[in-house]
């Protein structure tokens, strides 16, 4: 069992409390948004890609606990500017490493959430209207 | 250490009840002693019911109904037996109203299918509630979509009661069927299912109760309230999970059909059909929960030898102890009603911080185990304007002491999570 001073690190809470990149992206090109049906915990993901599948700007929106939230944030600092395929790469398990402490498989589910609405995100092109 | 007003000892059920239960005493969380406070969603079990199950594995153990050896015999004697128990426990008039199922959730399921599939009609109503469990809401969402049924739903009042008066107008001819609960499991409000059933009755609707987390806690009796169908579980009133109750109302459960098909069930197969068997057995597809049901009558015995009243008195004063402690933290907000319209569990919320983190920091520092999100009431979290919510809930065995502990346990986590200006660091 995790003691909740190593869950709670303080970068962790430096992530909880001063997000990168939380809010709305105008110029998103891409977004999808899930929900762990477990806790209701929310997080979407609005991305902006070039046209050689570069992510050139990120940010994300939610509701949730200090893991799904931290999280989300950890990860688009990691993956703002990098390539579609990069997230690909991105597994599950450099997710739970890139988030640090070791978490029981129920609060796993809070970490991945990000990751899973990340992998959805990069295939679900937004309908513009306006374009042609 | 509480400065809360003192608790009214006279009321509490001893202390040394505990000691009927092995998981409080052994040290199961390496250090801390368990303060068990999720008992809405499973309580623990006493000795006597571990017990109970193991001298049927032991010495008793047959597939049921089936042999004419003496195993056989015993288990099906006891099976039998439970019925019996069960239906005395409930104030039913006949055993074989009682039908063992998975639980509340097949209880629930086997009405909405059986007795739903057979009897509704397009333009037919059924009036659910606001605050329902998912196993109160989904079987019906289900089968009024199958029959062309229209599922309507009674609101809450602003303190989290059933607003009786909506209620009155909703009703009407075209309403069949009245699903609700008796406790809400997340609000606690303890809802008046006597006034219900008789106000249904005068349109001709049926009622079923979703009595998962009343009957653990106070005296039921289905012919004073006349209900029609009536649900619970074991697992939540120190029997086993696998097993619940479905009571019905005898002239209602023989003019259903039955649900699931297989053996059992049956009086006679031919191989282009079969004719069902009498109740019970026709509800009772399959081997049945044998073992888990036998042991829910020890359940039974065990809280009818404390008495229903006696458990529902210390929970009372429990949770009035816990709702005065939690009315003094700045920034919670109670949800559901004052202390004498609920029982036995409070749910609670704060704005900044998720119930997540007080889940996670009561077990890891405090040793108190409460349920975190929203309890499978999506839709009321949603109307209370929350996607989650942090719930204590007692029973028998739970003390002041350990509402003290939770309490300690709040502060704790409100200082950890108070905003303190912090800064990302660069990667
Ligand atoms: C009010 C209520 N109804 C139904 C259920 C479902 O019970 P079970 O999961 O035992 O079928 C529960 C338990 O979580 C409950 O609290």
């Amino acid at each position: 069992m995790p003691s909740e001073e190593e869950l709670y690190q303080d970068h962790i809470l430096d992530h909880y409390e001063d997000p990168f990149h939380r809010g709305s992206l105008p110029t998103a090109t891409h977004a999808h948004e899930d929900k762990n049906p477990l806790c209701g915990d929310v997080v979407r993901i609005e991305l902006q890609l070039d046209d050689g599948g570069k992510i050139v700007d990120a940010f994300f929106n939610g509701e949730g606990c200090v893991i799904s939230q931290a999280s989300a944030s950890m990860l688009l600092e990691k993956l703002q500017g990098k390539s579609i395929e990069d997230v690909k790469q991105f597994s599950a398990e450099d997710m739970l490493e890139l988030y640090g402490p070791r978490l029981t498989p129920n609060r796993q589910k809070c970490c991945l959430l990000s990751w899973k609405v990340m992998q959805s995100a990069v295939h679900s092109p937004l309908e513009r209207s306006g374009q042609s | 250490m509480s400065i809360l007003t003192t608790i009214d000892q006279v009321v509490l059920l001893p202390e040394a009840l505990r000691r009927d239960f092995p998981i409080l005493s052994e040290n199961v969380l390496d250090g801390h002693p368990l303060v068990f406070l999720d008992n809405a969603a499973s309580t623990q079990r006493p000795r006597q019911v571990i017990d109970a199950i193991a001298r049927v594995y032991e010495r008793d153990y047959a597939n049921v109904h089936r042999g004419i050896h003496t195993l056989s015999e015993r288990s099906t004697e006891q099976y039998e037996l439970a019925r019996e128990k069960a239906a005395r426990f409930i104030g039913a008039t006949h055993a074989h109203e009682i039908i063992f199922t998975q639980g509340t959730t097949g209880s629930i399921n086997l009405v909405a299918r059986s007795w739903g599939e057979t009897n509704l009609r397009p333009g037919d109503e059924i009036l659910t509630t606001v605050m329902e469990h998912h196993s109160n809401l989904v079987p019906w969402q289900q089968v009024a979509a199958k029959m062309g049924a229209t599922l309507r739903h009674v609101p809450i009042t602003d303190d989290g009661r059933l607003d009786m008066d909506t209620f009155a107008m909703l009703l009407s001819e075209r309403t069949k069927l009245v699903a609700v609960t008796s406790m809400s499991n997340t609000l606690g409000t303890v809802n008046p299912i006597a006034e219900i059933i008789a106000q249904a009755h005068a349109v001709g609707a049926l009622v079923l109760v979703d009595a998962a987390q009343s009957v653990p806690h106070m005296t039921t009796d289905v012919q004073a309230w006349d209900c029609d169908f009536l649900a619970f579980s074991g697992h939540k009133m120190c029997g086993p999970s696998g097993v619940g109750i479905l009571y019905g109302k005898e002239s209602l459960l023989d003019s259903m059909p039955p649900f699931l098909g297989g053996g059992s069930m049956i009086n006679e197969v031919r191989l282009d059909g079969f004719t069902p068997a009498e109740l019970p057995a026709k509800f009772e597809a399959g081997t049945p929960p044998i073992v888990p049901a036998i042991a829910m009558s020890a359940a039974i015995d065990y809280l009818q030898k404390i008495g229903l009243d006696a458990i529902h008195r210390h929970e009372q004063a429990l949770v009035q102890y816990a709702y005065e402690g939690l009315s003094q933290i700045e920034g919670l907000r109670i949800l559901g009603p004052a202390p004498e319209h609920r029982s036995s569990l409070v749910s609670f919320a704060f704005e900044r911080i998720h119930a997540h983190e007080f889940a996670q920091v009561l077990n890891d520092r405090f040793g108190v185990a409460v349920r975190a999100g929203h309890h499978c009431t999506q839709p009321l979290h949603k109307l209370l304007g929350l996607s989650a919510s942090t719930r204590a809930s007692f029973y028998l065995y739970n003390r002041p002491e350990e509402v003290d502990r939770l309490l300690e346990g709040i502060a704790a986590v409100q200082k950890m999570f108070a905003p303190q200006g912090r800064k990302r660091r660069a990667q």
